[in-house]
């Protein structure tokens, strides 16, 4: 099944009703894994067992920058190769991708309080991460504030390019301002810092969220296919009314 | 081409400074936020002092985004949009004009006022001047990064504060820079020139961003 | 678990929402477009092609 195929709204559906089950599933599985794992894994000698919150607020944050790229990626889709389903992908991910930004910061928040005291403390990577969320709610308020799906799927694409800037400048905050917040220990060129028996259940947890994002994903642009083809029906048959 | 686009900075000017076109709404709710900061804050000069820089950059910032929606929405309603459309002009040329435009007529008043609005706030001469000149600087790219909100807005039906909204985020790194460059100026522990080249690099980048997005905008919501 | 106990369910806590939460969002929305697409039709509003209504129903 090519990538055009797929636009056909049928395909998708049908692609939709076995694949939105297989990656919950998967997402269940993979997600309790990495929970029991990183459960079982040593605690950490400075941080104790608060660290355990990493394996949900790390996966968290890769996803709200991810999902952005993700719609970024889309915005090119809509703008330069009109791809059909193109906006579909970019609107049903955005307020996935702002959920997830929240979960980052509140469980940041939660990490931040026992590791260094504060909740909130206004260093490069915590202000660069709230201001990706302030984008992202721009841009959901955008998707609902124009009525016409391809107008708007063409406007909130180019406020998205616009936005992306701010994708390099939240990876490389830690880099370059002097922060609080801990370095890149997994993605950077030396390779990860972190031991095995605690980067192995962060992966695995990793994995699990990245399946739900697509389980979620898939099956709310499914809900967006359905609900372009309600609004053609209805302009259909009120054009027909008169 | 100049003739052409000197003929749209001056109607744009001229609009902007009749009745109704809201040149100086901008200075009078600049000068709101400043009354009103101090009443409730309390009369506490000194702190005043410390936080005024900080209060006058944040009344420009509002005040700037506030009228960045009738940029193109006037244009569109009275069918003068379609026709820069369809000039030969380049759009993006055509949108740094009217950003031009709609800067000396909001953006400029508020840098004139400033100095004024800092003794309210008992700034002393170094930080008025700092203040001044970071406004200066910085207001013109709030004023071409909001082009890109106020071409979203012709898209919106009642668009003005959504497009506050959406350039809010963008903005956030100016204000950073000039607060930064206001504070160091006033006895921080950066030299003034390191924020001070940073905001002047960010407005001469939106000043080539902001028409080349808000262009892109105009082209692709047209009906 | 340590006197930090609360902060860890806290944000196990909080995840666990924001993911119900999207779940519900994604599960109610189809709900509902399934319920409009249902009502349409039994009002004979459809598309053109027979065979695509037929196939339409689930």
């Amino acid at each position: 099944m090519t990538f055009y195929e797929l636009a056909n709204p049928h395909r998708f559906t049908a692609l939709a009703r076995w694949l939105v089950p297989a990656l919950a599933l998967a997402a269940a599985v993979l997600l309790a894994l990495g929970f029991v794992l990183g459960f079982r894994a040593p605690a950490d000698y400075q941080q104790g067992e608060t660290m355990r919150i990493m394996y949900i607020h790390v996966p968290s944050a890769w996803l709200a920058i991810g999902i952005y790229t993700l719609m970024a990626i889309s915005a090119l889709g809509t703008l330069v190769w009109r791809h059909p389903l193109a906006d579909v992908a970019a609107k049903s991910a955005a307020p996935i991708g702002a959920a997830f930004c929240l979960m980052t910061l509140l469980t940041g928040a939660l990490w931040g309080r026992p590791m260094w005291g504060a909740y909130w403390v206004w260093d490069a990577r915590l202000t660069s991460v709230l201001v990706l969320f302030l984008i992202y709610l721009g841009i959901l308020a955008l998707w609902r504030a124009i009525d016409e799906p391809g107008q708007a799927g063409r406007a909130v694409a180019i406020l998205t390019l616009v936005g992306f800037i701010n994708v390099p400048i939240v990876k490389f905050s830690v880099d370059w301002w002097n922060t609080l917040h801990q370095p890149a220990s997994v993605f950077r060129l030396g390779g990860p810092t972190i031991h095995p028996a605690i980067l192995t259940p962060l992966l695995i947890t990793a994995a699990g969220f990245g399946a739900l994002f697509l389980a979620l994903l898939v099956a709310a642009m499914r809900n967006e296919i359905l609900r372009r083809r309600i609004r053609t029906l209805r302009l259909l048959a009120s054009a027909e009314a008169r | 081409m100049t003739h052409a686009l000197r003929a749209i900075f001056v109607r744009d000017l001229t609009i902007a400074f009749r009745v109704g076109g809201g040149a100086g709404t901008g200075v009078v709710f600049f000068l709101a936020i400043v009354t009103v900061v101090p009443f409730a804050v309390g009369p506490d000069l000194p702190l005043l002092g410390r936080i005024g820089p900080a209060v006058l950059w944040i009344g420009a910032l509002l005040a700037s985004l506030l009228g960045l929606d009738r940029v193109f929405s006037a244009d569109h309603d009275d069918g003068s949009l379609d026709l820069l459309l369809l000039a030969p002009q380049p759009l993006e040329m055509i949108a740094a004009t009217k950003a031009a435009a709609h800067w000396v007529a909001t953006g400029l008043p508020l840098v004139v006022a400033a100095p004024l609005l800092g003794l309210l706030l008992g700034l002393d001469a170094k930080a008025l001047g700092a203040v001044t000149l970071t406004l200066l600087v910085g207001t013109p790219a709030l004023t071409f990064l909001g082009l890109v909100g106020a071409a979203l807005a012709v898209a919106l039906p009642r668009g003005g504060l959504l497009v506050a909204v959406l350039v809010l985020p963008f903005a956030v790194p100016i204000l950073i820079f000039g607060a930064a460059a206001t504070n160091a100026a006033v006895g921080g522990t950066l030299p003034f020139g390191t924020p001070f080249k940073l905001i002047a690099a960010t407005s001469l980048a939106f000043l080539v961003l902001g028409p080349v997005a808000a262009a892109a905008v105009l082209r692709q919501i047209r009906d | 678990m340590g006197a930090h106990a609360a902060f860890i369910a806290a944000a196990y806590g909080v995840a666990a929402i924001i993911v119900m939460g999207l779940v519900l969002w994604v599960v109610a929305d189809h709900r509902a477009q399934r319920r409009a697409l249902a009502a349409l039709e039994g009002q004979g509003i459809t598309r053109r092609s027979h065979a695509a209504r037929i196939e339409d129903t689930h």
